[in-house]
């Protein structure tokens, strides 16, 4: 178990959105412009980290038996935690944003992880894991994000792109964009896979 | 070896249809209501025809190169796609948004599914409904008024749809409380103006996307592709039987059975819908009760969306909703195996 491997596994070959599809709600639902997918991104990678942390140090003590709603309180406090923060600090992101912060606790990213790694490893490599994945889901959001946002409302983190002339493709702002841009990454992420594939079995 | 015989099991229909002859006779339906588009919205519906079909021809060749498929572009599906999405935009739309819908129907609604055959949706209507949510104000205001003729002369300053028109008098005459006597007294009027104007709508006389304004010139098209048994009587049939009955006893401001049926019938684009789209071979059921099904519903949604949704037209809707959930009807409808 090498610290690179653990940390560099979330970005593409175990990301999270585009390779686990794990936690698409908040991806789906927040990805509509830049900064909010900025705001979930970070929110994110602070409970991931934190909660795999707790997770990992208290993995001897915790029985299996009633673990699931162990780890979902632990990740509801560290929710919390950034839902309050977020409202001081933040106010008009916490407003954009609204429902979907308190939602990262239902987030599957956060308890998948927690299940599958945190509990399993010491904290060093949990927390290298939870920075790794969410890094990877804050990188994929900012991905579509940019897509929807520069199709659908003609900027980026709210500068104007394109000219005046530019009329904004709508539907990208909306549910039906999500779902559009998601797809074409997600094959596009496929092609290059299989391709890298069949170049393998070639050589 | 090969064998000199085609071997395939049963059963064995020997016909001279093919996709090819399908398209083309569908094309061949469409044209006399383009043409007449022509005369009523002017020389730019040529345009917005020609772009919309080399977008979605040009489309569906590049789709093919790239995911290395045969490319079948003389199948004339692409052309189909392209003309009749040209019919489903308003005249008086920018020139690029028949070409965005266009290459979004054949990548979004045909091509990332597996091509002609696996789409389960009409491609068309696709390219329609996102051009619809991207640029409502375009897709539903109409600037172009109709040639010559008006719906005595509601449409002549507005150039609104009559369906635009009904919406929005039916909302004033439902909440005749909210408004002055002056202004329902003269909806009640134009209202009965609507109703009136039945040979207008039936020719088509009257403002709306491209295609659809005139039932006459559908319904022969229609005829001609019943008497090749291109399309079956039932969807058509079942769809307007449907809208017929819904607005006749829920469409009046009178209470129930005021409403006037011909008028939803003729008007919008129920005709092109239910005789054109609603028909698509690729996706609507196959079984007998199951093309009823389908009628019904289409009918259904459209009277919905048209009476109590926020759109006043819901054919497009109505159909793309029926689309999805043809694998499920056909599913249902299954007809038992004989002797099983």
């Amino acid at each position: 178990m090498s610290v690179g491997k653990e940390f560099i596994k979330g970005m593409v070959r175990e990301n999270p959105v585009f390779r686990l599809l794990l936690g698409l709600c908040p991806v789906l639902a927040t990805s509509s412009s830049v900064m909010n997918a900025i705001g979930m991104g970070v929110s994110v990678i602070f409970v991931l980290v934190a909660s795999n942390t707790l997770v990992s140090l208290l993995r001897n003590f915790i029985p299996p038996k009633i673990r699931i709603p162990i780890y979902i309180s632990i990740i509801a406090t560290f929710v919390t935690v950034v839902d309050l923060i977020m409202a001081g600090f933040f106010p008009d992101l916490h407003k954009s944003l609204g429902m979907f912060i308190k939602l990262i606790v239902v987030n599957c990213i956060i308890l998948g992880r927690a299940e599958a790694f945190a509990s399993k490893n010491n904290t060093f490599y949990a927390i290298i894991d939870g920075l790794g994945m969410g890094i990877g889901f804050t990188f994929s959001m900012i991905i579509i994000a940019t897509i929807r946002e520069l199709l659908g409302n003609g900027t980026w983190l709210n500068m104007p792109v394109f000219g005046t002339q530019f009329e904004p493709v709508l539907i990208f702002v909306l549910a039906p964009g999500a779902f559009i841009t998601l797809g074409f990454i997600i094959g596009g992420m496929n092609w290059l896979d299989h391709r890298r594939a069949a170049i393998a079995t070639k050589s | 070896m090969s064998h000199p015989f085609t071997i395939s099991p049963s059963p064995h229909v020997r016909d001279d249809d093919s996709i090819q002859r399908i398209m083309f006779s569908v094309i061949l339906a469409l044209l006399p209501a383009g043409f007449y588009a022509m005369y009523l919205f002017g020389p730019r519906v040529i345009w917005l025809n020609f772009i919309a079909i080399g977008a979605a021809v040009i489309t569906e060749v590049l789709c093919q190169l790239v995911m290395k498929r045969p490319i079948r572009i003389s199948d004339g599906s692409a052309i189909l796609t392209g003309l009749l999405l040209a019919y489903n935009i308003p005249a008086s739309t920018p020139l690029w948004m028949p070409a965005v819908g266009s290459i979004v129907g054949i990548l979004v609604g045909k091509q990332v599914f597996g091509g002609i055959g696996y789409n389960p949706m009409n491609p068309a209507l696709v390219g329609r409904a996102f051009l619809m949510a991207s640029w409502p104000v375009h897709m539903t205001v109409f600037n172009i008024a109709p040639h010559g003729g008006t719906l005595s002369g509601i449409d002549a300053m507005t150039a609104a749809t009559p369906l635009n028109a009904f919406k929005h008098i039916r909302s004033i005459l439902l909440h005749a409380d909210q408004y002055t006597t002056n202004e329902v007294a003269e909806a009640s009027v134009t209202l009965s103006k609507l109703y009136g104007s039945y040979s207008n709508l039936f020719i088509g006389k009257v403002g709306g996307c491209i295609g659809e304004t005139s039932a006459l010139l559908l319904l022969i098209g229609a005829a001609f592709l019943m008497s090749r048994h291109i399309i079956g009587w039932k969807i058509p049939f079942m769809y307007v039987t449907t809208v017929f009955i819904l607005t006749w006893v829920f469409g009046g401001v009178a209470g129930l059975f005021s409403g006037n049926p011909l008028f939803h019938i003729l008007s919008g684009g129920l005709i092109l819908g239910a005789f054109y789209m609603a028909t698509d071979m690729v996706t609507t059921p196959v079984t007998f009760k199951g093309r009823i099904l389908f009628g019904v519903g289409c009918g259904f949604f459209t009277v919905v969306i048209r009476l109590w949704g926020g759109y006043p037209e819901g054919v497009s809707y109505a159909i793309l909703l029926m689309n999805l959930t043809t694998p499920l009807i056909d599913r249902l409808t299954k007809p038992k195996v004989f002797g099983g």
